[in-house]
């Protein structure tokens, strides 16, 4: 069995890779995309096109609120997302496990 | 993709978990700053004590008539005072040298991990100021260092999930020490040094040792 084959294409990038590890231990909660921005110490443009990738995919929820008039987007993690990113990790194990 | 990139991600999980769980710029030499001054505030307390208790006794031995009962609300007044002042010190110290530990690794102060310890700090510290206020409003002054020890304790232990993992054993200890503090009354200013002094510069200086020390060259 190959075990590259498990690993999902959409988490090749460190940036969605990142997305993913910071909403998957904050489940249940919101995160904004300025701590995203601080935590990934990425440009808004940037992140904001790798939002929308794992968005299209159904990995994360956009719930668009505003705190006093300014716009305040916040992010959380999906069923399928959380599936697909344990999925990942279990392919990254399998993998240097089968190259030992 | 090759072996050394997949360890790479694997790391790069890791470190972004903790971080965005995890407030990690808290500073071992802003708790011995707090510590150190717990321990002049308690020099001050006991200075005070010693010099009431030395009037009284003075008092007693002329076994004046006139004032049978001395009154301790200066007393009161003035240690509370300094219980204040240890506080603003001992705050203004640990934040200041978290701020500069934050800054050195380029990280904020006050991010959603920093909220969130704060946050978890704040509801057993604010239960127990009220707490002991209503001790001293009733006239149990006594139970306030006690009390003091096992609301911050508890505080910690609250808090510990969103830190350093070793701020959980320190309130574990403070706890134990405020509660041994409580069947040891005439004992509080010491249990007290021993818990707000002692323990933060012992626990400071661990914590320095393990994350912050400069590695031998």
């Amino acid at each position: 069995m190959n075990p590259i084959g498990n690993l999902n294409k959409i988490f090749e990038s460190r940036i969605r890779l990142g997305v993913m590890s910071v909403l998957m231990v904050n489940v249940n909660e919101e995160v904004s995309f300025n701590d995203l921005k601080e935590l990934l110490e990425v440009t808004d443009g940037n992140l904001a096109s790798h939002l929308s990738t794992l968005e299209e995919n159904a990995y994360i929820k956009v719930h668009k609120g505003f705190i006093g008039r300014k716009t305040n987007t916040t992010y959380s993690i999906t069923k399928a997302g959380e599936k697909a990113f344990k999925g990942h990790l279990a392919a990254l194990e399998a993998m240097i496990k089968f190259n030992q | 993709m090759n072996e050394q990139q997949h360890l790479d991600s694997l790391h790069d999980i890791k470190r972004i978990m903790e971080r965005s769980t995890r407030f990690m710029s808290l500073s071992g030499l802003g708790g011995v700053g707090a510590g150190v001054s717990a321990l002049i505030g308690a020099f001050f307390a006991w200075k005070l004590i010693f010099q009431q208790n030395f009037a009284n006794s003075m008092r007693w031995d002329r076994s004046a008539p006139y004032d049978p009962a001395p009154d301790d609300s200066l007393l009161t007044l003035q240690l509370l005072l300094i219980a204040l002042a240890v506080l603003v010190a001992a705050l203004g110290t640990g934040f200041y040298f978290t701020w500069r530990k934050a800054q050195a690794q380029g990280l904020s102060v006050w991010d959603a991990s920093a909220r969130k310890v704060i946050f978890n700090l704040a509801i057993p510290l604010f239960a127990g100021g009220f707490f002991i206020l209503g001790l001293l409003y009733n006239g149990y002054a006594g139970l306030a260092a006690p009390a003091c020890l096992v609301f911050y304790g508890l505080g910690l232990v609250n808090a510990s999930k969103y830190t350093v993992t070793d701020i959980r054993y320190l309130g574990y200890i403070e706890v134990l020490i405020g509660v041994i503090a409580l069947f040891n009354l005439y004992n509080g200013l010491f249990f007290w040094a021993l818990g707000f002094g002692v323990m933060h510069i012992f626990y400071g200086a661990l914590m320095w040792w393990k994350y912050e020390r400069k590695p031998a060259a």
